[in-house]
């Protein structure tokens, strides 16, 4: 018999929701097929089946969401039977189990009870309530973690900063019975507005840009680069071997691998006090998907080959869209990528992802005017870069410093080799 | 205002009903010539004479049911208990009949009668003298339940309970009736059901009455030096009791903690505790906890003994937990 249980796919990950069964009781299956599509906060994969055998016990119906290692499922092999908590009669388990035997499905998973519940004193969800938040999005400090008072009101409190346009509440509006300043009241729904509720990444991509521009001090160093050797390169590259084609956003990557290996200041990070320097180089490219923002971690850059780095890159980015990134590979960045180079974006600023120390935001590769050593004009490809650097981590001469490097294997790309 | 002890305060009441009523007259236990165990009645006998001031001999059934006869019949007895320890020999004559005659007269026959005297522990009394009675009292319908914790207090609940027509079960605390406080002069009552807030605070709401008001009084001061605002209700009557005064505050604080000497099991608090749980749950940050006396016999050593009752650090940690 062999137990089918929620995995856990990261090391931050807690719980999963199944989304639906792809096989159902009783269905024979094969070592490696899927039989169910799970998700986590960011990413829906897909479960296989450990081994051959007649899936048997569902236990947990879809969209109910469980801890990771909860029991699913169980896939058994002929002769074998169900352990008797989860088929519930005793004759049952002795008797050989026939595929076509129905198998009563629980009302409700076991393991909900109890695993599910968010610890919230009573008040901590009454001001949840008022102001539509999610408890899950708030770190309990209470005894046993229990969400409290303070942490709805820190919760709200971060919102404010976060959004500080939102407007007072019209004179109609019901007072406040809670006492939180009038400003983040949710305003009434007017005629005029809309209330949506977001998705699960739409919310933790609030929470965690807030935090991470509240709590990083953030700086910016702007760069502008030169990308015509780049550029010939990439064409050269890619007329050579046409099996992958190298993107502009592949060339940094590897540039700034190699950059951040000669000034691994800019990959290390701040920790209660101290600076950690992490096992390796692991570059996070920001995606754009239609739920939200993820970061794709191209992990252990450090010593890859550019067409390695490349591959890698664009197959994450792939998976981002398609929403099958595992949790760990979108986390443990240690420096982070965004370009909207593509937008036609000529420069911008970036917020900070931790748990990188700095963030470069890449603008669009144009061609301008540029005053040469002996004062003529020539049209050449220049592309602009932010760096939005971590002031614990990174002072402004080392910030700088890095980008000299990276404009310098931009620019001559032979050093990336 | 003059300062005057607890005792004082109770006798000051005793003497003005005495002199504004006929019908009020006291009996018990040695409160005439020998003036009361604890000295209440001191001076009565000699100013009021036997027929206002009797003493009855030592047969608390016997004489609890000669004042509900009494009170039945238009006088109003106020009956000094020795200690209420004593009253449980009484309890068919004040549970089965003090507070039910009322009801099983059709509201025909009221009993206007007071019975008062120390309960509590803290005074090496062990296992059988030191009961707390006010949860057996208050949990039967029928009975008022008056327990001050001032000598104001004292004297202005006291009148109000020699005029009040039904049953009134006056509790003393014996560790009180040597303290000290202000009483007003002249004539005053306090009605019944209505706390009094002895200190303001906005942190954690405890909810008590009797000695529990002195230590957390006592506690307070403590935490306010840690930046702990701590609000003390006195309940000064549990039945009838203002709970409106209570959710009011648990509203404010969002903490609250009950406190008192009796037991904690079945106890008062943990009326308190349900009351405000189903009337003010929306406003909990933080379960009700409750500070009480242990679920012992009372033990006579007297390290023993302090460490079965309420102190200010049981209080000061429970406040630590409900902030926590």
């Amino acid at each position: 018999m062999h137990t089918i249980i929620m995995p856990k796919m990261g090391d931050a990950m807690e719980e999963g929701t199944l989304v639906r069964w792809l096989k159902q009781e009783g269905d024979t299956v094969n070592e490696g097929e899927p039989i169910a599509e799970i998700a986590t906060d960011k990413a829906t994969v897909e479960i296989e089946a450990p081994a051959s055998g007649v899936l048997r016990g569902i236990s947990v119906p879809e969209g109910a969401v469980v801890p990771v290692n909860t029991p699913l499922a169980y896939i058994l092999q002929e002769g074998e039977s169900l352990p008797a908590q989860t088929d519930g009669t005793a004759t049952a388990a002795t008797a050989a189990p026939t595929p076509t035997a129905p198998i009563p499905k629980p009302v409700a998973a076991p393991a909900l009870d109890g695993g599910e519940r968010i610890l919230a004193s009573p008040l901590a969800r009454k001001i949840a309530a008022e102001h539509g938040i999610d408890l899950a999005l708030i770190k309990g400090t209470g005894p046993k973690g229990r969400i409290v008072e303070r942490d709805v009101l820190a919760y709200l409190e971060a919102q404010k900063a976060a959004a500080p346009a939102v407007a007072p509440a019209p004179e109609a509006a019901p007072a406040p019975t809670v006492e939180v300043p009038p400003a983040i009241v949710a305003p009434p729904a007017a005629a005029a507005e809309r209330v949506e509720s977001l998705n699960r990444l739409r919310q933790i991509t609030a929470q965690r840009t807030t935090e991470a521009h509240q709590t990083i001090p953030h700086f910016y160093l702007t760069m502008e680069i030169d990308m015509e050797n780049a550029l010939a390169l990439r064409q050269q590259l890619n007329q050579l071997d046409e099996s992958l084609r190298i993107s502009v956003n592949d060339l940094i990557v590897k540039a700034c691998a190699v950059a951040l290996e000669k000034h691994p200041v800019i990959n290390a990070r701040y920790q209660n006090g101290q600076l950690v320097h992490p096992d390796g180089t692991h570059i996070g490219i920001a995606v754009a998907v239609e739920q939200g923002l993820l970061v794709a971690v191209v992990k252990h850059c450090e010593g890859k080959s550019l067409r390695r780095i490349a591959q890698e890159a664009q197959t994450l980015i792939q998976k981002a869209r398609d929403g099958k990134l595992l949790p760990d590979e979108m986390t443990g960045n240690t420096f982070t990528i965004s370009n909207l180079g593509m937008f036609g974006i000529e420069q911008f600023t970036a917020i900070i992802n931790p748990p990188a120390s700095a963030i470069l935001a890449v603008g669009a590769t144009k061609r301008v005017p540029v005053v040469l050593d002996d004062g003529s004009i020539v049209a050449r490809q220049r592309m602009k870069v932010t760096l939005s650097c971590d002031h614990r981590v990174i002072d402004g001469a080392v910030g700088a410093q890095f980008l000299q490097t990276l404009k310098q294997i931009l620019e001559n790309p032979l050093l990336m080799l | 205002m003059a300062t005057k002890l607890f005792r004082e305060a109770i006798r000051e009441a005793l003497i003005e009903e005495l002199d504004r009523d006929p019908n009020v007259f006291l009996m018990g236990e040695d409160i005439g010539r020998y003036q009361g165990s604890f000295r209440v009645t001191e001076g009565l006998f000699q100013k009021y004479g036997p027929k206002r001031v009797w003493d009855t001999p030592i047969s608390e059934p016997g004489f609890v049911a000669v004042a509900i006869g009494a009170a039945i019949e238009g006088l109003r007895p106020v009956v000094e208990m020795m200690t209420w320890s004593f009253a449980l020999l009484a309890f068919d004559q004040i549970v089965n009949h003090a507070a039910k005659i009322l009801y099983k007269s059709g509201g025909a026959c009221p009993v206007p009668l007071v019975i008062r005297g120390p309960a509590g522990p803290g005074r090496q009394l062990a296992a059988q003298h030191s009961h707390s009675v006010e949860a057996w009292l208050a949990h039967s319908p029928g009975l008022k339940v008056v327990l001050p914790s001032t000598p104001a207090d004292a004297k202005g609940l006291l009148k109000t309970a020699i005029r009040d027509d039904n049953p009134v079960m006056f509790i003393e605390h014996p560790r009180l009736y040597l303290t000290k406080g202000e009483v007003p002069e002249g004539e005053y009552t306090i009605p019944f059901g209505v706390a009094d807030i002895k200190r303001r605070g906005r942190d954690v709401t405890i909810v008590t009455y009797s000695r529990g008001v002195q230590i957390a009084l006592n506690a307070a001061e403590q935490l306010a030096e840690q930046g702990i605002e701590v609000e003390i209700i006195d309940l000064r009557t549990l039945v009838p009791c203002d709970w409106e005064t209570v959710f009011n505050s648990v509203r404010r604080t969002h903490r609250a903690i009950a406190l008192h000497d009796d037991w904690g099991f079945a106890g008062f608090g943990a009326e308190i505790a349900a009351q405000i749980q189903e009337h003010a749950f929306d406003y909990l940050d933080a379960p009700v906890m409750r500070v009480t006396g242990a679920d012992v016999p009372m033990p006579y050593n007297k390290h023993l003994e302090a460490l079965a009752i309420p102190n200010e650090q049981r209080v000061i940690e429970a406040v630590h937990a409900v902030l926590a």
